[in-house]
């Protein structure tokens, strides 16, 4: 248990998180149940493991906890995912008719197929980059990729998205570091 | 012809992630590389798709109250809470049984030492402190908060407002400690709340005084009339004394 003042101060530092905790964890998982589960699991792990805070980047130090639990979720619920490099069968094929005028909704939903469809390791950069802003060091804090290769794994990733998108066949794009 | 540069510092580049010196030699080079200024619009109107779609997902407040409630019980995994919540149940009129029961728990519970009750006060402040707690009865008005314990206690504690002193009353509630029922009184110091705990010294010696502090917060706690009383917050020791000396049986 923690003192009162470190509860207190976890609630301040970490609790305002919760957003980007639920964003990551579900586009690791791909299912908003499933991340709802981990992120409770994760936030509670965070509580315990409060003590070992010791400042610095309150939402880098969640963020890692949460991806973490979300690894070890997989692992145990759908290890499959964790070596699959490119996922057909979420991978929606372009429109074959080029006149259809892709509505607004298409569109989302087309670029969630598409980040969908890449492996959790580019689909974890992407969205810490795009979605939450993170810089390349919390992105290596919170994946444990070296700072070093953050880059080009972003490199990589915003590749593979975009011959998703446009239907190129992404085979060149390999992810190994 | 393939630039190496479109595939690796363009990325940099695009993220700020360079600093000064590399940003200005890149920016040198990209006037002269359309694979480059290619590289660089691909990236750019990707993070637009990504960006304008709606993407970021959002915790539920569904999601967050169970985080709240997990932690609630996280905090209070002491024995003490199971009875609170069985005294606060609406069956508050089976007086008679949990006095009974408090009885049997008087002869079953071995004679509490200083620092358990001290671990058990803080944490019982400490869970006052969550949302919605903190009392049972809101009022500044002591006539108010007073008939409210009314019935709920076998003892009637020393309620008054001290507002003048600048220890404005807030409000009270009932809590179990070690097993008993004892008043809660919550005052407000500047931004701060203490919870004055009462309960009749049924040990029919007097109380020293003591206090100390743990975790934080301070304790000053004695004998008031033929009542016990512990004052627990996180303002200064002598603001708890300060109180406690205003406070009259």
């Amino acid at each position: 248990m923690l003192d009162p003042q470190d509860r207190i101060r976890f609630e301040q530092l970490v609790l305002p998180h919760l957003d980007s905790a639920v964003n990551l964890a579900r586009w690791i998982l791909r299912n908003r149940a499933d991340s709802d589960d981990v992120v409770q699991d994760a936030t509670l792990r965070a509580y315990r493991f409060f003590g070992q805070f010791h400042g610095g980047d309150a939402r880098a130090w969640l963020l890692q906890i949460v991806r973490n639990t979300c690894y070890t979720w997989l692992q145990k619920n759908r290890p499959s995912e964790l070596t699959t490099e490119f996922d057909e069968e979420v991978h929606q094929k372009p429109s074959p008719n080029p006149e259809t005028l892709a509505t607004q909704a298409d569109e989302r939903q087309r670029l969630m197929s598409a980040l969908e469809s890449l492996s959790p390791r580019f689909r974890e950069v992407l969205v810490l980059r795009e979605l939450e802003g993170c810089s390349y060091k919390e992105i290596g804090e919170i994946t444990g990729i070296p700072i070093g290769t953050v880059m080009s794994t972003l490199s990589r990733a915003r590749e593979r998205l975009r011959q998703t998108l446009t239907g190129v066949p992404g085979a060149a794009v390999k992810e190994v570091s | 012809m393939n630039c190496e540069l479109a595939e690796t510092t363009i990325h940099g580049y695009f993220d700020g992630e360079l600093d000064a010196v590399r940003s200005a030699e890149f920016e040198r080079h990209l006037e002269h590389c359309p694979q480059c200024q290619a590289a660089l619009e691909r990236v750019d109107s990707l993070r637009v798709q990504l960006q304008q779609n709606d993407l970021h997902e959002h915790a539920s407040p569904e999601l967050r109250e169970k985080i709240r409630k997990q932690f609630a019980q996280e905090i209070s995994i002491t024995p003490t809470l199971a009875w609170k919540k069985w005294f606060l149940l609406p069956a508050f009129g089976t007086l008679a049984a949990a006095a009974a029961l408090i009885t049997i728990m008087l002869v079953a519970i071995p004679s509490h030492r200083e620092a358990t009750l001290t671990a058990e006060l803080i944490d019982a402040h400490v869970r006052s402190l969550q949302p919605g707690h903190l009392f049972d009865v809101q009022s500044t008005d002591q006539h108010t908060v007073k008939p409210w314990f009314d019935g709920k206690l076998d003892f009637i504690p020393p309620v008054a407002d001290y507002a003048a002193q600048g220890f404005p009353l807030v409000g009270g509630r009932l809590d179990v400690v070690d097993g008993h029922n004892v008043a809660a009184l919550v005052y407000a110091r500047r931004k701060h709340f203490i919870n004055v705990f009462v309960w009749p010294n049924r040990e029919k010696k007097t109380v020293a005084d003591t206090s100390g502090s743990r975790q934080g917060y301070s304790w000053v706690a004695g004998q008031s009339g033929d009542m016990q009383i512990y004052l627990i917050s996180d303002v200064a020791p002598s603001d708890l004394r300060e109180l406690k000396g205003l406070i009259r049986p």
